[in-house]
């Protein structure tokens, strides 16, 4: 404690700072004592040996830091602790999830799961080319209806709308769309298709609708804000130029908001790859290949890892191992969509500096 | 080129508010007209009505004729498009279209409009808008490189470039000088003096000395007091203007003594 008292400068612009190794320090000795009372009274509970070292490492720097650094430097420091502690819970289940999608699933993410399907596997062996491709087609094909319809609904909100009372309608209206439980928006996309083409046991392209209905808002909101904040100045450079407004809606404005458009198509389609319960009830399942989006069932990823799970053989270890290879492949799909995201965006992000 | 332009009983309103009453002017062919006056007295308003730049802003409507050699440009049929196709515009702050080179950049009336020209037409074209705003040398060696890569001042002349590739008979620039270094200044000023060549020139400026350096013809605009609409104070020679109005408050205005 003598180097603290030490560094306690009482000039007016110099203001005590707590030396480097402190917050270590005390963080280590939180980590030891909530460690120690939770083998007393918890019987080792680490989780609760956690909670406890992070309360009262909080406590302790709140301490330590009103004595010598003062009261603005405790609220930061207790800031900076609670935040990065939120941060920390909020990577926890990430991580869990990424490391158990690998441990459990490498058993199976194997030649075999990419090339065969399910048809007439019973034990061992079969794979999940049948949902991979079935994943493609219906998400593609998704992401083909959702893109025009979202972004010429955003381009009207913002370019044309004006907050009129169509646009603000239109508003509430993708808002709902927002909340709608994807289970329903199976439902409506099998009630549809059963409408327009009679009783069926579902198809790729119900699915696709399924999907649509529940990635278009999301389509809509996301490029609606990035077309409102191109500048102003550059539509009035583009009319100044004698532009007709489609043309510099076409070629200014969509062109320099499509690094942050095509960003958030592929969140929407990131986030509508994982849907189970639609697809379920609108593409179907089979065990076999299917590359037809209008006949007969589709098979998903989603609903694979699901069926493998809910309804597995006589051999349950073999079904498992195929859901986890599943789960896995799930996730690197939606890595991969992510990191092309970020490529497409670079590609296309606007010019600046050398 | 260099079409003349005749206002009368122009009014302008933003949905109720008039912000630019009975204005009447005369802007002659192949000459620089600047516009000054106070902050707030409607320059800007008035300025984008002459090429319906106005019709932009929700609410913005206009009362009375504007004549390009005779034509009206609020009469029934005519497409403000078309209008500004004529009637070019530089803005305050230099607004280059970030997803563009430079080269693009002067080229995008061009571009944008899907007007087919062979390449080699493009280059010359490029070459002569970029010469005339007096920027090729500073650019010539990186055509390529991003409109957004260069300094305030070259944007702003990459944008007057812009502008007169379109081949305009008449340039509108509102304040084009105001956001750049003396030196830039000085290189705007001389242009407008090779551009009145051709072109038919209205600048809006905040700067005395300027409006007496570049223009042949000054306009005053005054308001009556906040919420009043701007007026056209008086206009005519600019050194008539400068040295003996015919009104106190131009006078005023332009000495400084004015609040
Ligand atoms: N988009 C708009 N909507 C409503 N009122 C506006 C709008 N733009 C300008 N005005 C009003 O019109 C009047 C004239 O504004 P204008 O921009 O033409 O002034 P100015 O003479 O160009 O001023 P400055 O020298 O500061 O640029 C002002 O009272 C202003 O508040
Ligand atoms: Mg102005």
């Amino acid at each position: 404690m003598t180097t603290i008292s030490q560094s306690m400068a009482p000039g007016q612009l110099t203001a005590g700072r707590l030396p480097k190794v402190v917050v270590p320090a005390l963080l280590a000795g939180a980590a030891l004592l909530g460690l120690a009372i939770s083998l007393l009274v918890g019987g080792g509970n680490l989780a609760l040996a956690a909670a406890l070292a992070y309360i009262i490492f909080l406590i302790a720097v709140e301490v330590s830091a009103r004595i010598v650094e003062g009261a603005r430097q405790a609220a930061d420091r207790r800031a900076t602790s609670m935040i990065v502690g939120a941060f920390v819970l909020a990577l926890l289940p990430l991580g869990s999830v990424t490391w158990e999608a690998l441990s459990k699933g490498a058993a199976r993410f194997d030649l075999t799961f990419f090339t065969y399907s399910m048809r007439n596997v019973v034990g061992e062996g079969g794979g999940a080319l049948h949902a991979i491709t079935g994943t493609l087609w219906v998400t593609g094909m998704a992401t083909l209806i959702s893109v025009p319809i979202g972004l010429m609904t955003a381009v009207y909100l913002s370019e044309y709308g004006a907050k009129n009372r169509l646009a603000k309608a239109i508003t509430f209206f993708v808002d709902v769309m927002t909340g709608v439980p994807s289970i329903v928006a199976g439902l409506f996309a099998y009630a549809l298709m059963t409408l327009i083409i009679g009783p069926n046991t579902g198809f790729g392209f119900a699915g696709s609708v399924a999907l649509s209905v529940l990635m278009i808002p999301v389509v809509v909101r996301s490029s609606e804000e990035l077309l409102r904040l191109v500048p102003n100045e550059l539509r009035e450079a583009a009319y100044a130029l004698g532009v007709p407004k489609w043309l510099t809606i076409t070629r200014v404005v969509i062109p320099t908001a499509i690094s942050g458009i095509v960003s958030g198509v592929i969140l929407a389609v990131a986030r509508v790859i994982g849907e189970t319960a639609p697809l379920l009830v609108a593409a179907g399942f089979t065990a076999s290949l299917n590359n037809n989006l209008f006949a007969n069932p589709m098979m998903t990823l989603p609903v694979f890892v699901y069926d493998s799970y809910a309804h597995p053989g006589v051999d349950v270890q073999v079904y498992l191992d195929r859901a986890w290879a599943g789960a896995l492949t799930l996730i690197a799909i939606v890595m991969l969509l992510n990191l092309i995201g970020r490529l497409v965006a670079r590609r296309f992000a606007p010019k600046t500096g050398n | 080129m260099g079409k003349r332009i005749e206002v009368t009983d122009l009014n302008v309103y933003y949905g109720d508010f008039r912000a630019v009453e009975d204005v009447s002017i005369t802007i002659e062919a192949k000459s620089v007209t600047a516009f000054i006056g106070p902050s707030g007295c409607g320059k800007s308003t008035f300025l984008r009505t002459l090429n319906r730049m106005h019709e932009v802003i929700p609410g913005a409507r206009v009362e009375g004729e504007v004549l390009l050699d005779g034509e009206n440009l609020y009469g029934p049929g005519v497409d403000p498009v078309r209008v500004r196709r004529h009637i070019g515009m530089v803005f305050q702050r230099p607004n280059p279209f970030p997803t563009m080179s430079i080269k693009e950049n002067v080229l995008a009336g061009i571009n944008l409009n899907n007007r087919r020209m062979p390449g080699s037409e493009k280059d010359d074209l490029a070459e002569q808008a970029l010469k005339g705003a007096n920027l090729w040398e500073e650019v010539k060696n990186r055509l390529n490189k991003p409109g957004a890569s260069l300094s305030g001042g070259q944007q702003q002349r990459l944008c007057i470039a812009r502008a007169i590739a379109m081949e305009p008979e008449v340039l509108l620039m509102d304040e084009p000088a105001s956001a750049l270094d003396p030196i830039s200044t000085l290189a705007i000023e001389d242009l407008m003096n090779e551009l009145k060549q051709q072109y038919t020139i209205v600048i809006v400026t905040h700067n005395m000395q300027q409006a007496a350096r570049v223009s042949d013809v000054t306009a005053f605009f005054n308001i009556a007091g906040a919420g009043a609409p701007g007026r056209l104070i008086e206009s005519g020679p600019t050194e008539k203007i400068f040295s003996a109005p015919d009104v106190k408050a131009t006078e005023d205005y332009i000495s400084g003594r004015f609040g």
